[in-house]
């Protein structure tokens, strides 16, 4: 049980409890779980729905979870991390934790009112969004954390569209406004900002959530070795962010000077490579228009 | 010491919950189901059912946290109805693949569309494939006795596999009678605690509901074969349960002066009630005729309907449900075990009863009429709607 | 090294001896590191042990018990995350089959 918040390696425990899965070499997924797992210890109930995760790390006789730990139905994360704690509750277990990890498409998508249904019973849930930007499990399909530009196999770039063509659901303010007891946005390009905020997650009283940042070399189209380094620009040059809402408070964790080149950002990535300069100011715009309200509406 | 209570079906159903005693309960409301959660609720908050009760946002994740509780070891229940089970119905091969003895009551209720509210069996029905046992209950105290039986047979290492209750509805769950309420501690000697090996432990890290790409048909052959012996199960719960208190259900199939029967009608649920009274006013006419309650379809109670096939001239399916495109399933079930034999029976499927239409004592007097000219020799259409109200032209 | 082994693993010879359901966690029966066309090469004499590796290895193969840092080729898929991150650039990434040290 983390009784004191891990934020550095050293403090993190060198036991493993996610291995031997199959995900993809540099896969940015497996290490916001492997992490995260890390943090919350060996007495945790896993529930994930499908997405590339349970898909590498469930094959039987192959299981890489040295904590209990099962596939929920797709739609249905919540609802099962629900019920394991209501059972684990009724049945008297002591010192545990219940934690979920679902995708993008899982959370936003399908996901959602199974997530809001147990964020409004409060139950002592930890439930981690591994965004990856698509349903990358499937094949890199569009969804709705899919973001504008980003050419996908059903959002294809081309003489018409720009590949997707809305913004991503703001699913970190959404499920704030349950008024939800902990939430916070993540990147596994800032691991010490993810760590300590697994642990702020593990010893809440009622449910949290948090949504990490968690590249995808194959859908996103950059070398297997930068996938924590396209986390940490992405947060950068302000197409995401690293923030926590508390006690009916949003507060921003990091805040930088000045971004570093979105474009930069955008052009490392094969997903994005077709973007025109009209399409990076449409980009640029959203950024900007975000970032007034997170100054104008947080505490920064 | 028992006592007796008026209660509706779905009272009925929220006092066996009571006895049962689960340690959670999800469950979305949908009418006609909703009396017996809300009773569920009430006893949650005066106490007198030590629960966990969540209030789920859909029945789909009612069924999955269900799932989520039952992996953890915990007895759990949850109820609904109609489109409510269709749509947790993604959620039901998975509880009973991970064999997690889950019991659901099932308020019968038709599907859309058109809507209609009222009770046929077109719900349950479709999930005849889903891996759970299902019964069909005749009555509130049928129903009051098969949940509590429920959890016995369910939980059985030598079952485990989830259980649905059904019982129609409207005409059960919204109807009153008196029925006996067994005392709890006769219950608790009945029902012991559940324990089991299959589910998640924090001293044993286990994984459940996990994917066996490779090993995947003979999880499902381990799944069938179990099924297989889960009729003995029933039959050896029936004895005991009446052995206890006093009421026996004949297991499988219930016959009603089949012994001697010429010809038989085979129904589901609440219409047997009728059936039945339409039967003994044709015996006292001298019609050699029976019934064939047929309270379980899941497993299929094949050497019961053989042996009866075996010994009458003709076989009548009330089906309150229609395969479109095909015929009852019931019947297509009754059919395909038929087969069989040498020399069969002769069949007819009557379809009634689809939306709550009513099946009066003439309607079934006539089923048993068509059944007894069919015996005679005289040709009949297999398949026959019953109580429509305009002729159709087959 | 502190890191999961595999097991030697006898599928059951009927179906009665399947597991109903519940499975033995963290069950490894394979390795990984067929996958692997680079493998990373921790220089010690460079290692300033910051653990920087270690935290951002996306298959935790890389294990701070001992007194050097290891790494467990098991299960390395040689992703190169590790070198990628290094500060001091004391991983290199070195083609299967060739030696470390040429």
């Amino acid at each position: 049980m983390a009784d004191k918040l891990v934020t550095n390696a050293r403090d993190l425990t060198n036991s493993e409890y996610f291995y031997g899965h199959r995900a993809c070499a540099g896969c940015g997924g497996s290490l916001a779980l492997r992490l995260a797992m890390k943090v919350l210890g060996p007495r945790t109930f896993v529930a994930i729905p499908a997405n590339c995760m349970s898909a590498v790390s469930f094959l039987h006789p192959q299981i890489s979870f040295s904590t209990n730990s099962m596939i929920s139905p797709f739609a249905a994360t919540g609802a099962v991390l629900s019920g394991i704690e209501a059972g684990a509750r009724a049945l008297g277990m002591k010192d545990y934790h219940v934690v979920g990890f679902a995708g993008d498409g899982g959370t936003a998508d399908i996901g959602i009112q199974a997530l809001s249904g147990a964020i409004d019973r409060g139950d002592r849930i930890i439930y981690v969004c591994y965004d990856n930007e698509a349903y990358m499990n499937t094949g890199i399909q569009k969804s709705g954390l899919t973001p504008y530009g980003s050419s996908t196999t059903t959002s294809p770039a081309g003489r018409n569209l720009p590949g997707a063509t809305r913004m991503k659901k703001n699913m970190f303010e959404i499920v704030a406004a349950h008024d939800i007891a902990y939430a916070a946005t993540a990147s596994i390009g800032y691991p010490e900002d993810y760590l300590r905020k697994i642990s702020k997650a593990a010893q809440c009283a009622s449910t949290s959530y948090i949504h990490v940042l968690a590249p995808c070399s194959t859908g996103w189209g950059f070398p297997i070795e930068k996938t924590v380094e396209m986390g940490k620009e992405a947060v950068d040059c302000g197409l995401w962010y690293l923030a926590e809402f508390e006690n009916g408070e949003f507060r921003l964790n990091r805040k930088p000077r000045e971004f570093s080149s979105l474009e930069d950002y955008l052009k490392k990535q094969a997903r994005f490579r077709h973007l025109t300069d009209k399409d990076m100011d449409v980009i640029k715009g959203n950024r900007d228009r975000k970032w007034k309200k997170i100054q104008d509406q947080w505490t920064v | 010491m028992s006592k007796k209570i008026f209660v509706s079906g779905d009272e009925a159903v929220a006092e066996a919950v009571r006895l049962a005693k689960p340690h959670v309960i999800s469950a979305y409301p949908i009418t006609p189901q909703t009396v017996a959660v809300e009773r569920i609720s009430d006893f949650v908050e005066d106490g007198t059912l030590k629960a966990e009760y969540l209030h789920v946002e859909s029945e789909h994740s009612a069924m999955s946290a269900a799932m989520g509780a039952a992996a953890v070891g915990a007895r759990t229940f949850t109820a609904t109805s109609s489109q409510g089970l269709l749509y947790m119905s993604e959620v039901l091969p998975y509880v009973s693949g991970a064999r997690f003895p889950i019991v659901m009551m099932n308020a019968n209720r038709t599907l859309a569309t058109p809507w209609a509210l009222l009770s046929d069996h077109r719900d349950s029905l479709s999930q005849l494939d889903s891996g759970w046992i299902q019964v069909y209950c005749e009555d509130a105290q049928e129903t009051l006795d098969m949940i509590l039986q429920a959890y016995r047979i369910s939980e059985d290492p030598r079952v485990m596999a989830p259980m649905m209750v059904n019982l129609d509805g409207f005409v059960l769950t919204h109807t009153y009678e008196m029925v006996e309420l067994p005392a709890q501690a006769e219950v608790d000697a009945f029902l012991p605690a559940y324990t089991t090996i299959n589910r998640m432990d924090l001293d044993d890290p286990k994984t459940v509901c996990y994917a066996a790409m490779n090993d995947y048909m003979e999880f499902h052959m381990k799944q069938e074969l179990d099924m297989r012996k889960v009729p003995s199960v029933i039959e050896e719960v029936d004895r005991l349960y009446g052995d206890k208190f006093g009421r026996y259900y004949d297991g499988m199939v219930e016959q009603y002066l089949c012994d001697d029967a010429e010809v038989v009608l085979v129904t589901l649920g609440s219409v047997t009630g009728t059936a039945r009274v339409v039967v003994d006013a044709m015996r006292k006419e001298g019609h050699k005729v029976g019934l064939v309650k047929l309270r379980y379809m899941r497993p299929f109670p094949r050497e019961e309907i053989l042996d009866i096939a075996s010994r009458v001239r003709a076989i009548g399916v009330l089906d309150k449900d229609i395969s479109v495109g095909y015929e009852g399933i019931v019947f297509t079930n009754v059919n395909s075990t038929v087969a069989d034999l040498e020399t069969s029976p002769g069949r007819i499927n009557f379809i009634g009863g689809l939306g709550g239409r009513n099946i009066s004592k003439e309607n079934t007097r006539g089923m048993f009429n068509e059944l007894l000219e069919l015996a005679r020799g005289e040709k009949k259409e297999k398949i026959q709607f019953v109580n429509a109200r305009c002729e159709y032209h087959g | 090294m502190d890191r999961p082994k595999v097991v030697k693993y006898t599928p059951p010879e009927c179906v009665e001896d399947y597991p109903l359901g519940a499975f033995q966690a963290g069950h490894l029966v394979q390795k990984n590191a067929g996958w692997r066309v680079f493998r990373p090469v921790i220089d010690h004499d460079k290692c300033i042990g910051c653990l920087r590796c270690f935290l951002v290895c996306p298959d935790g193969v890389i294990d701070k018990s001992g007194e050097k840092l290891e790494i467990d080729y098991d299960f390395c898929k040689g992703c190169g995350v590790c070198a990628y991150e290094c500060k001091v650039n004391a991983i290199r990434m070195v083609k299967e089959g060739e030696e470390a040290d040429e």
